[in-house]
């Protein structure tokens, strides 16, 4: 981490020992204490913090439960009650590991935006991000793996929809399902992989993590100017304690809601049919990932089309991973040579916009794919009345309120008793989940496409000089009274 | 920009909102009138209902539905509807033994010789089950497994209203009439009865005297109510292919194979509470939501310290943090 | 670029970290940590349903004259013994002062429901109190030299009141709680 020169200085014969052997106190002066932090930092770049007290949570809490849970089909759902019923505090640790991961994933996604809005995926930061896609990444995987571990029904469905996706893959697909699941479905063989799994994963992110703090330290922060660091003396202060402390404050703002959800919510961001216990005959009629993946599901369900060779299934598939593989290039695809939407009039507009896209996506995802986006838009159904005539299969429709239902009742009556009618109400036509979740997976997409063009069309605002120049100008701005110290 | 930003904000809360989705087609659960005594910050459980409640289970709902989570001691649990402070251990107290040993249950040990008894329970034992599998349940309930009881309260939306909404909620007698679909007939020679073919009757349910919940919904037309099914406007399902009337306007919820369980009496309260079917419904809804999460009440008292914890620590910090930062513009 | 920044802020800083407020957050922080700490350390204790199944009912009318039986409560072992008349002459006419940890054999029986002591019967822990091992006993055909039971790990003897006679263990083998339910059945708990 030779990002700015060390100001370490042993002051005793240990310390000047160690320093010459295992330079670990110097390590840790230069990333964690004095690491020069551009002073002009706002709230949203606490995050990173934020996620790692998730991570440690996370880990400690998942290392706890698996002293006291059972990986097997027979005993996992009795020995996750247990835990929280007979074991000393099981309850508060599994509620704080079952509600942590979506803790971590609402933590992370406000840390990809902000990366996103300004702009610190751009060079020289482009490995910096893509290691961070990569922690997304095994964030996903864990956080699934994770979510079977209960065997509830939700967790077995849920599951068997997901490992059906690599059966899409043409070739083979089919056998790398079965690799997967260890057998034709998924059993105690498939559970206690995935157990041994996402207890390995959490300490592969930790090792992504360790990767993502050094590629930052290289180039050193990003800062809400977009702006590079010009006068270490001027531009930044030492991240202790500066950024210790701020980061803190965000810390346990955020252990606040955290708590909230914990202690009075335990259950309100899960889904109560995984409560009953898996039984592979029965799917819950309203099969739904966790929160922080339905814009994906959105995504995965909206593709109903085939597109030449390739079929609707592999397509969505396709689509899906598409939506998180594009993050991956995005340093190249954004041609704009300004960092921060702060600067970017145009492309600050289509960022808002993509931000709404992503939450529609997830509002599409937890819908019914068949059900009317706006209700009160949907006219009535109408009545059908299909019948035999002649040895042929006909139908008659009646439109309006209750008289088309007596309309229809005086046909069937009229009908000779050959005729075998049957009513039944049709929704009327109306803009389903269905398609919008397909216009926003294009709007989704289009974002990105956009980014190119926009960077070598769009005329940026002027940018400040220097980040002190641009907290200077703004402390004059918004607070003359005070004169500046 | 703004305008953006609000859009964003209100998409976010109309995410949240859309999640909690209701269950499709049921009626809407209500609590009773005036709400479980468990529910909100400092919410505790009404202990006499408990013992109410779970003297309902044992001689109505035990029969059929297991509840292979709880064991007899978990009743004497802190907070549980049989606790008695001068036994910390519940395995000591009296009173738990005793209900325990009501139940025969098939001893998780074998004896000297190799085979299973049956004994009466001890408080570590958990709740005996009516079946030995779920075959045997199934064969004797008309091919539907009764539920495990244990963790309802958390498997429903709204779990306590929901039991309570659809053990109160079966229709009331005077809907209910009988029709004939094929008349009796003697085969043609009425002098001899094997050839003779019973009236075929259906039980139909007038949907214009139905009162569900507190909505004023009216519904016109008939509810075929199949043999061994029964009709709740609180089970989720589907009615429209049971419905003879405008399929665009059938009544809420569902069949589901059990029948109504509670009558007024049906048990006879040892506190000498009056068993309404509202009261035995009320208790062992309760009864169920402590079982399905009897730590409920620990867990919102020391939410509360918690809250407050984090309260002191965020208001330090911030003082902290302003007078750390005091003479660094930013 | 010549000074760093944290020599620019260095003096700043320093005097202010005896600052009131940042030994309060500080410690109200740390008081936090021992609190989640305390429930992660908790945890470990036995569950309630571990705890519950801690007590047995045992028959003690079958076991042979001059056998025993062994129990497992709660994963540990205990020796229920049906002594002989001369095991239990023995076991009483030892002088208890000469030995290591002195107690009468009386002193190692529980009472039956009618007050009267049923010398036939005793119960004991079924570990050394040495480093843990199960002791042979008559079962397994080796008594040790004082006729009771012997530990093949490190070689201590036990009489047939079960008390330390010979080898490296420090204590008799203890006695559990017990009481007689009836004449022939015994409740055992840990």
């Amino acid at each position: 981490m030779s990002g700015h020169e060390s100001s370490y200085t042993p002051t005793n014969a240990f310390t000047k020992w160690l320093d010459t052997r295992l330079p670990l106190v110097r390590f840790a002066q230069d990333t964690a204490i004095n690491f020069p932090t551009p002073k002009n930092l706002n709230y949203w770049y606490t995050f990173g913090g934020i996620l790692a007290v998730c991570l440690v949570i996370q880990i400690l809490t998942g290392i706890i439960l698996a002293m006291h849970y059972e990986a097997s089909v027979d005993g996992a759902f009795a020995s996750v009650e247990r835990i929280m019923r007979d074991v000393p505090y099981g309850w508060l640790l599994r509620y704080i590991h079952a509600n942590g991961a979506s803790m971590f994933f609402l933590a992370v996604y406000i840390h990809m935006f902000r990366g996103l809005y300004y702009g610190s995926y751009k060079a020289p930061r482009e490995v910096l991000w893509i290691l961070g896609c990569v922690i997304y990444l095994l964030m996903m995987a864990t956080a699934f793996l994770g979510y079977m571990l209960p065997w509830g029904q939700m967790s077995y469905h849920g599951a068997n929809v997901i490992t059906s996706l690599f059966g899409a893959i043409p070739l083979i697909g089919e056998s790398l399902q079965t690799w997967i699941l260890g057998g034709p479905s998924i059993g105690n063989q498939t559970l206690q992989r995935f157990f041994s799994l996402h207890y390995l994963l959490p300490f592969m992110i930790a090792g992504a993590v360790i990767l993502h703090v050094w590629a930052l330290h290289v180039p050193g922060n990003n800062n809400p100017t977009g702006v590079e660091v010009q006068d270490v003396a001027k531009d930044t202060v030492p991240f202790h304690p500066y950024y210790t402390v701020k980061d803190a404050f965000a810390i346990v703002i955020f252990l606040i809601m955290f708590a909230v959800f914990v202690f009075y919510a335990p259950n309100v961001l899960g889904h109560a049919d995984n409560y009953i216990e898996a039984n592979p005959l029965v799917t819950p009629a309203h099969i739904v990932p966790e929160w922080y993946l339905l814009p994906f599901y959105a995504i995965l369900r909206a593709i109903t089309f085939d597109l030449g060779p390739i079929p609707a299934k592999l397509l969505g598939v396709i689509f899906m991973f598409a939506a998180i593989a594009v993050l991956f290039i995005l340093p190249w695809l954004d041609t704009s040579k300004v960092k921060s939407m702060r600067y970017r009039p145009v492309a600050k507009q289509f960022f808002f916009g993509f931000v709404a896209v992503c939450l529609l996506l997830g509002w599409c995802g937890a819908a019914n794919p068949d059900d009317a986006v706006i209700p009160a838009l949907q006219g009535d159904p109408k009545l059908v009345v299909s019948y035999t005539a002649d040895g042929q299969e006909a139908t008659s429709e009646y439109k309006g309120g209750g008289e088309a239902y007596i309309d229809a009742k005086r046909f069937m009556e009229s009908l000779p008793a050959d005729a075998n009618p049957s009513l039944s109400a049709v929704p009327a036509p109306t803009f389903m989940f269905r398609h919008f979740s397909l216009i926003l997976t294009f709007c989704y997409f289009g974002f990105f496409v956009l980014l190119f063009f926009l960077g070598l069309t769009e005329k940026p605002k002027e940018l400040p000089e220097s980040i002190h120049k641009s907290v200077l100008k703004r402390h004059k701005a918004s607070a003359s009274a005070v004169p500046a110290e | 920009m703004k305008a953006f930003r609000i859009l964003t904000a209100g998409l976010a809360g109309l995410m949240i909102a859309a999640s909690a989705h209701a269950a499709g087609g049921a009626a809407h659960p209500h609590e009773p009138e005036e709400g479980w005594p468990f529910e909100g910050v400092t919410g505790q459980f009404d202990q006499a209902s408990l013992q109410r409640g779970y003297q309902v289970y044992q001689e109505v709902c035990s029969s059929c539905h297991s509840m292979k989570l709880l064991s007899y001691r978990n009743l004497g649990d802190p907070g549980g509807p049989f606790y008695d402070e001068a036994y910390p251990n519940p395995n000591d107290n009296p009173y738990v033994k005793a209900l325990a040993a009501q139940n025969e249950i098939l001893s998780p040990t074998p004896n000297e010789v190799g085979d299973y008894d049956f004994r009466p329970a001890t408080p570590a034992d958990t709740f005996r089950s009516p079946y030995a599998n779920d075959s045997a349940a199934r064969a004797a309930n008309g091919g539907a497994v009764p539920p495990d009881l244990s963790v309802i309260y958390k498997a429903r939306h709204d779990g306590a209203s929901y039991v309570y909404s659809l053990l109160a909620g079966y229709p009331d007698e005077d809907v209910f009439s009988e029709r004939v679909v094929a008349e009796a007939s003697d085969g043609g020679t009425p002098d001899d009865p094997s050839d003779d073919t019973p009236a075929e009757v259906q039980t139909v349910i007038d949907a214009s005297k139905l009162h569900i919940g507190h909505g004023d919904d009216h519904y016109e037309g008939y509810l075929i109510q199949n043999a061994g099914q029964y009709y709740n406007p609180y089970m989720p399902g589907d009615t429209v292919p049971q419905f003879e009337g405008d399929p665009r306007h059938a009544p809420p919820g569902g069949f589901l194979a059990m029948p109504p369980q509670l009558v007024p009496g049906r048990v006879e309260y040892s506190d000498g509470t009056e068993a309404t079917i509202d009261q035995m419904a009320y208790d062992v809804a309760q009864f169920l939501a402590w079982a399905g999460e009897p730590k409920q009440t620990n867990r919102k008292s020391l939410g509360l310290a918690v809250m407050v914890y984090f309260g002191i620590l965020a208001i330090l910090l911030w003082f902290s943090y302003k007078r750390i930062w005091r003479n660094v513009e930013h | 670029m010549t000074d760093t920044p944290a020599h620019e802020h260095g003096e700043m800083i320093d005097d202010d970290r005896r600052n009131f407020i940042h030994i309060a957050t500080g410690a109200v922080a740390f008081g936090g940590a021992a609190m989640f700490a305390w429930a992660a350390v908790d945890q470990w204790n036995p569950a309630a349903d571990t705890k519950a199944a801690s007590a047995l009912d045992v028959d003690v009318s079958k076991i042979p004259l001059g056998g025993e039986i062994r129990v497992l409560i709660g994963g540990k072992p205990f020796f229920v013994r049906h002594r002989t008349a001369a095991e239990i002459a023995a076991a009483d006419s030892v002088n208890v002062a000469t030995l290591r940890d002195p107690e009468t054999d009386d002193a190692r029986l529980r009472p039956k429901a009618d007050g009267s002591l049923n010398p036939a019967i005793l119960v004991t822990s079924g570990s050394c109190t040495h480093l843990g091992c199960v002791p042979v006993g008559p079962a397994q055909g080796n008594t040790g030299d004082f006729g009771g039971w012997y530990c093949p790990c490190h070689g201590s003897h036990y009489d047939t009141s079960g008390r330390i006679r010979k080898g490296p263990a420090p204590t008799n083998l203890p006695v559990p709680d017990y009481n007689y339910v009836s004449d022939s059945v015994i409740n055992i708990s840990l």
